[in-house]
């Protein structure tokens, strides 16, 4: 099936070219940060974590949205996402590819990275994080590609791979408990030291991957002669309103918890990110607040959502303002203040946001790909519905 | 008793075998594998132990930032900590690594300062360093176990299997954890070509790994007290053994009021701060 990926219009080869020319600039600002040191981001002994372990966070929610499809599919026999779920998991693919990347460009050491494996450490939450991202990978890589085969062939699924569709369910709600719990565990960082943060981390997830889900599936409808069909996309879009009201509500809670108790600790994240930040922090923060409030009214009222025009308007909202909250502030709130209440601020630089970029694009370029895979067999047996 | 000779041939066989055998294994096994000469393993008699390291630090004995800031010279040159610095000859905050430093008391104690407190404590420079917890957050949450602790109490290091994640930076709430954002041998005290001084006694490190006090394992392992307390004005740094009734560290922490820094977190941190300006404090 992979040769498919091979063969397809100048378009779709103009887009893997740029999307390769994207991550080779970034490889190459890697290897400027792998020759130089970590000195080269905007990281320092207060913020040592940024914008990339923020994308790698984000990234998890993206990867275990798929089983935002996956449960009404296998669970609740929705045929209706007979079509997309497998976009779901091939994002799902690309998106922990995309996790591992920006863990690798985060290393102060990539070299020793085996020694994870070598001396494992099951007190260490990133060593659980590493083991079912690892998994997490090979289940929707072994399901997607089984189940297409079968597709491609006309047949039914082999019975074999139901065990490895129901265990990618659970499997999934754990990679971003998991990564959820690197941050709600630490003594002293008020701002990540909350019950609800791997909720809080679902609940955006479930928000957020469905939004890029249902504009990725528009564009392929576009592009291709690939439709998944209308009902599916409004379905989508109730999971994500019912997602994203979800996540607004327990960050509204965080903000209460904060505030009305008082305590200066628990005040001085918030204050800091959407305050005090003399980075244009403060104004990110305000941008995902009136985004994430806009999108959640607009896909509120069922006229607004089921026009697919004012509904990618909405998602595209939904999405920056999510990435804005879990991909970049998320991380920073956990850091400023530092453990002596003393501000240091931090910001990206531009070698580090190329890097991003470069990872980002590696991602896209594996998911087109994917994706092409996925479509060329769809297309072939377009009409054809196989019973699952 | 008597042995057939069949089952004679058998023993001396088989024994001839495993004799061989372990002749072959002591020559192709490394002691990485067959583990150190015993004869390697006993332990210097100078050496200093302990069932658990703590120190004082007695804010009564810092007179003058002059006193602190040998203090921290002794430890940073003693352990190759590099020393960044900005043009204009500032600590260049981007880059730098700090094992023992000073802060203020609203810096070292935060939340616990009041308005109307003396300026003379809120000044105080007080000498801030790993705490050397009971229960690191570090250690627990390292991926690698490149952070771990010792049996006299001590949370060590290895720098040489650190994979530089940070989780245990992002863990420890004291901040006393430093990475090396770049090589360190490019600070200019370090940087050989540009008159700096390595200290050979101690290994240099990478860029990429994280670093931070070892309470001077070291210098204990051969009967020597930690550099900062050698280079602190006499009785401002107390090390000793918490355990032991009768080591002096245990008898001020028992008679006097000390503070420690973030008690309420559950860490246990092993830095006793004695703050009074007289006894009856």
């Amino acid at each position: 099936m992979l040769e498919k990926a091979l063969e397809g219009s100048k378009k779709y080869w103009a887009w893997l070219i740029l999307l390769s020319a994207l991550a080779s600039v970034g490889f190459y600002f890697y290897l400027q940060q792998y020759a130089y040191g970590l000195g080269l981001t905007g990281m320092h002994r207060d913020v040592s974590w940024g914008l990339y372990i923020g994308q790698f966070t984000f990234l998890v929610g993206v990867a275990a949205s798929a089983v935002m499809l996956v449960i009404p599919y296998y669970l609740h026999d929705f045929k209706k996402f007979g079509k997309i779920v497998i976009l779901g998991e091939f994002l799902a693919i690309a998106a922990v590819l995309m996790c591992m990347l920006f863990i690798m460009a985060d290393m102060g050491q990539p070299g020793r990275f085996m020694n994870i494996m070598l001396h494992p450490s099951p007190q260490s939450v990133m060593f659980w994080d590493f083991l079912v991202l690892a998994g997490y990978l090979a289940l929707n890589a072994v399901i997607g590609w089984v189940t297409l085969g079968a597709d491609r062939k006309g047949m039914p699924p082999p019975t074999w791979i139901k065990p490895f569709i129901y265990l990618s369910i659970p499997w999934a709600i754990s990679i971003h408990t998991v990564t959820a719990f690197l941050y709600a565990g630490l003594p002293g960082r008020h701002f990540w030291l909350t019950a609800i943060m791997a909720a809080r981390f679902l609940a955006s997830a479930f928000a957020g991957g469905p939004a890029l889900l249902l504009m990725l599936a528009l564009i392929v409808r576009k592009l291709t002669k690939f439709d998944p069909g209308k009902e599916p996309i409004q379905a989508l879009a109730k999971i994500v309103t019912y997602a994203m009201f979800a996540n607004v509500f327990f960050l509204a809670l965080e903000f209460f918890t904060a505030f009305y108790s008082q305590i200066p600790g628990h005040m001085h994240a918030f204050d800091h990110l959407y305050a005090h930040s003399a980075t244009p922090l403060v104004p990110m923060m305000w941008v995902s607040t009136a985004f994430a409030l806009i999108s959640l009214g607009m896909l509120f009222f069922p006229a607004i959502r089921k026009n697919e025009t004012t509904l990618v308007m909405a998602c595209i909202m939904l999405f920056t303002s999510l990435w804005i909250d879990k991909g970049f502030g998320l991380v920073i709130g956990g850091f400023v203040p530092n453990p002596f209440d003393e501000v240091h601020e931090y910001w990206p630089t531009l070698p580090e946001g190329i890097i991003t970029v470069g990872i980002w694009a590696i991602g896209f370029l594996v998911l087109t790909m994917l994706y092409k895979v996925a479509i060329s067999v769809r297309e072939q047996t377009a009409g054809v519905e196989i019973d699952h | 008793m008597s042995m057939k000779r069949r089952d004679f041939l058998k023993i001396a066989g088989i024994s001839s075998i495993l004799s061989v055998g372990a002749k072959i294994a002591e020559a192709t096994h490394p002691a990485w594998v067959t583990g150190p000469d015993p004869k390697q393993l006993v332990p210097n008699k100078q050496a200093l132990s302990a069932k658990r390291w703590a120190m004082i630090v007695d804010m009564t004995k810092f007179k003058t930032e002059a006193d602190t800031l040998k203090v921290i010279d002794a430890c940073h040159r003693a352990h190759n900590v590099p020393d960044f610095r900005t043009p204009d000859g500032k600590v260049d905050k981007k880059l730098e690594v700090k094992w023992i430093w000073q802060a203020g008391f609203e810096r070292a104690f935060p939340g616990q300062d009041n308005k109307y407190m003396s300026e003379h404590l809120k000044d105080m420079p007080f000498m801030v360093l790993c705490n050397h917890c009971d229960n690191p957050p570090c250690v627990r949450v390292c991926p690698t176990q490149a952070t771990y602790k010792l049996k006299n109490g001590i949370t060590m290091q290895d720098m040489h299997r650190c994979i530089g994640c940070r989780f245990c930076m992002a863990g420890c709430p004291y901040g006393a954890r430093s990475f090396n954002w770049v090589d360190p041998r490019k600070a200019a005290n370090l940087d050989v070509k540009r008159g700096g001084k390595l200290n050979n006694e101690y290994p240099q490190r990478t860029k990429g790994v994280v670093e931070k006090c070892t309470f001077c394992t070291e210098r204990l392992q051969i009967g020597k007290m930690p550099a900062c307390v050698e280079a602190a004005p006499k009785g401002a740094l107390l090390f000793g053994d918490l355990e032991d009734q009768n080591s002096e560290i245990r008898k001020i922490i028992t008679t006097r009021y000390t503070i420690r820094r973030k008690p309420d977190l559950g860490t246990g941190p092993a830095i006793y701060y004695l703050i009074g300006g007289s006894d009856h404090a």
